[in-house]
C-alpha cells in the first residue's frame, strides 16, 4: 500500500481550448526534464479518441537513492482518452522500469468547471509506491515531494502554452462571451450578465491567489 | 519536442501538426472520421517503435493497457 494523492486545478480556458492545448504542452519553459515524445497508438472508437504516448524524462534522484536507481533517463507510458461526449479528458501515466524501486501513477481528469463553462478543472490523483525493504518510506516521501514539484511545473507550463495558444483569453472572456451567444430573452441576458460578473471577480480573485496553491495542499 | 528516435524527428514534426489539425477541426467538431493522418501516423509509428527497442524498453510493457481495466489504481476507499 503506497501514498496516494490528490490535488485539483482550474484552468481558465474552455475545455477544447485545454484539450488541443494538452497535445502541445512540450516543450514549455518549464519542462525541462522533458527528454522526448512520441505517440504510440491512436485510434478513435465512437466518439472517442484514444492515445497512447511514450515520453521520457531525466529522472534525478537524491544521493542515497542512487544505489537503486542508476539510469538518469525513465520511460512513462500516458494513456489517455478524449470524450467528446462527455467533454472529459483522462489520462494515466506510469513508470516503466524500476517499478520495484519507484512506483508512480498519475491519473487526471481534465473537465468542464461546474462554477464557469468557459474554465476547465483538472483533477489529479498521484499513488507513489516502492517495495525497496528498509527505504520504502523514504523513497515514498521523496516521490510524493516529486510530484508536489512536478504539479507546480505542469501548472506553469500548461498555462505558459494556453497563454502562447489563446492570448485573448482573459481580456475578451467578459464581453466576448456575451457578444458571441444568442441573446433569446430578457431573462437569459441578465444571467448572462451575472455570470460575466462572476467571472470577472474570479479572474480577479486567482489573480490573488495563485492557483498552484490547490496544486500544492 | 523530440522524438525518441533521433531519425523519427521529421515524421513525428509532421503528424503532429497534422494531428492538431486534425482535432482542433474535424474531431472537436464531431468527424470521427481519422483518415486524414493515418498514412503519416503508421509511418511514424513504425519508426518509433524501431527506436524503442534500441532502447531496451520492454515493449510488453508499454503495449500493457490499465486505464479502464480492472488494473487502473483506485483511490483509498473506492472499491
Amino acid at each position: 500500500m503506497g501514498k496516494f494523492y490528490e490535488s485539483s486545478t482550474v484552468f481558465q480556458y474552455n475545455w477544447q481550448q485545454v484539450v488541443q492545448a494538452f497535445w502541445k504542452r512540450y516543450p514549455n519553459p518549464h519542462s525541462a526534464h522533458v527528454l522526448s515524445e512520441d505517440t504510440i497508438f491512436r485510434e478513435v472508437r465512437g466518439n472517442k479518441l484514444f492515445t497512447k504516448r511514450l515520453l521520457t524524462k531525466t529522472n534525478r534522484v537524491p544521493k542515497w537513492g542512487e544505489r537503486f536507481i542508476s539510469n538518469a533517463k525513465v520511460g512513462i507510458i500516458e494513456e489517455s482518452v478524449v470524450d467528446l461526449n462527455n467533454q472529459t479528458l483522462t489520462t494515466y501515466t506510469r513508470n516503466v522500469g524500476y517499478t520495484k524501486v519507484m512506483s508512480v501513477i498519475e491519473k487526471v481528469v481534465y473537465r468542464v468547471s461546474d462554477d464557469n463553462p468557459n474554465h476547465t478543472v483538472a483533477v489529479r490523483s498521484g499513488w507513489v509506491d516502492s517495495q525497496v525493504f528498509g527505504f520504502k518510506h523514504a523513497i515514498q516521501a521523496f516521490g510524493v515531494e516529486r510530484f508536489r514539484k512536478n504539479c507546480s511545473q505542469m501548472v506553469l507550463g500548461f498555462n505558459h502554452v494556453l497563454s502562447k495558444l489563446y492570448p485573448l483569453n482573459g481580456q475578451s472572456n467578459n464581453d466576448g462571451s456575451i457578444i458571441h451567444e444568442e441573446k433569446s430573452s430578457v431573462q437569459e441576458a441578465k444571467e448572462k450578465l451575472k455570470d460575466a460578473a462572476k467571472r470577472a471577480s474570479d479572474l480577479a480573485m486567482s489573480k490573488a491567489t495563485p492557483i498552484l496553491a490547490s496544486c500544492q495542499d | 519536442m523530440n522524438s525518441v528516435g533521433s531519425n523519427c524527428n521529421e515524421l513525428k514534426q509532421e503528424y503532429d501538426a497534422c494531428f492538431n489539425v486534425w482535432f482542433g477541426t474535424q474531431f472537436l467538431k464531431g468527424n470521427n472520421n481519422e483518415s486524414m493522418c493515418a498514412p503519416i501516423l503508421k509511418l511514424y509509428t513504425e519508426c518509433v517503435k524501431e527506436a524503442i527497442k534500441e532502447l531496451k524498453i520492454d515493449l510488453k510493457e508499454i503495449e500493457r493497457n490499465v486505464l479502464h481495466t480492472e488494473e487502473e489504481k483506485k483511490k483509498p476507499g473506492e472499491s
